[in-house]
């Protein structure tokens, strides 16, 4: 188990810096590159890194694998759910421009284009930890001298 | 752009610096390729598919497509290597050698639709021609439309997200239906193993419940 020392130190180091970079690219995609699917990845990817040095039990303790199906459904439905809004305020599905009508700078298509990539990064983030989850929880972690 | 737009453009892309880095990162991959092909270990098929996406990436930067590149390094390099790992632990380290009469067919199919995919690339316009029929007219229209309806400065992101919102519900949906299946397939619970979480001790204490609906003791040993 102290075989991995060097590893785990480099993971806990790494842990916060990929988490912050996942928000930046998530909230920054407007900006430049990135956006939801991106961001949701890489939210994922800490995760995945942390359970890869500590074990996939440590990492389930932090993140419950019960939460991981809802948190793809509330994707799904910030999603779709912004396409409803628009269309009880009276426009099409989708169509952004409804949320702020009165603005001269498309705020709406602003305060859209935020809620759907969060959406996005929600239902990807949940489903990469998910996959990752059913895949490595089926049998106990390989051998060290596996390969 | 005044002058009618005609379907067979002058443009060239000349050899450039950036053509040159094209085609090393191209041999790259390559060579990539073929390594995975003869590899037989998995656990190297895993990694060089990591450093294929890598490169495929860098590719991408050159051909100025960053948030695909983005995407690739992300998603190909880095969550899809672990995902071919932790499925790779399930099963055998090694690939079983293919026998020769078996690999015929498969060649010659490849071999086909290789030479058609080369063939119908003569008729593609020069990366980066801006009278290509994909540039000249939609592409143009984001480019114009965009500051004005939507206002975003990545406009990639504007045309996903805004124009084309309802293809990425679409794409969020697929996503959503993927991690579904896996749950269903292999997640706690179902009828295939998977490993059942129980909060009773006295279930616990008895592992041979567990081990009858696995067969994957069976098949490893």
């Amino acid at each position: 188990m102290m075989g991995h020392i060097i590893l785990r130190v480099t993971i806990k180091l790494l842990f916060a810096p990929i988490l912050l970079f996942g928000f930046y690219v998530q909230f920054h995609g407007d900006y430049g590159p990135g956006g939801g699917f991106q961001a949701g990845v890489i939210l994922a990817v800490a995760f995945v890194l942390h359970a890869l040095g500590y074990g996939v039990e440590a990492t389930k303790k932090v993140v419950p694998p019960s939460i991981l199906p809802k948190g793809m459904a509330l994707g799904v439905l910030i999603y779709a759910g912004t396409g409803v809004v628009t269309l009880l305020l009276g426009e099409n599905f989708l169509d952004y421009d409804v949320i702020q009508p009165d603005s001269h700078h498309n705020a709406g298509q602003h305060i859209g284009i935020l809620v759907v990539e969060f959406g996005v990064g929600v239902a990807v983030a949940a489903t990469m930890l998910q996959i990752f989850y059913v895949f490595a929880g089926r049998e106990p972690e390989p051998q060290d001298d596996a390969w | 752009m005044d002058e009618p737009i005609t379907l067979v453009s002058s443009f060239e892309t000349t050899l450039s610096a950036a053509v040159l880095i094209d085609l090393a990162i191209l041999t790259l991959l390559l060579i990539c390729a073929l390594a995975m092909i003869n590899m037989r270990r998995l656990f190297g098929v895993a990694m060089l598919s990591g450093i294929y996406s890598l490169l495929s990436a860098v590719f991408f930067v050159d051909m100025d497509a960053v948030d695909v590149a983005f995407t690739e390094a992300a998603v190909g390099a880095g969550v899809s290597t672990v995902l071919i790992l932790s499925g790779m632990a399930l099963t055998a380290r090694r690939e079983d050698p293919v026998s020769k009469q078996r690999v015929f067919v498969p060649l010659v199919i490849v071999g086909i639709v290789g030479a058609s995919l080369i063939y119908a690339t003569v008729d593609m316009p020069h990366f980066g021609d801006p009278n290509s029929p994909a540039n000249a007219y939609l592409g143009q229209a984001y480019v114009e439309r965009s500051p004005v309806d939507i206002d975003v400065p990545n406009l990639v992101t504007g045309v996903l997200a805004s124009y084309r919102g309802f293809d990425t519900l679409g794409e969020v949906v697929v996503v959503f239906t993927a991690g579904i299946a896996c749950v269903l397939l292999l997640g706690a619970g179902s009828s295939r193993g998977g490993r059942r979480m129980t909060d009773d001790p006295m279930e616990e204490a008895d592992p041979t419940a567990q081990q009858g609906e696995m067969p994957m003791e069976k098949t490893s040993s």
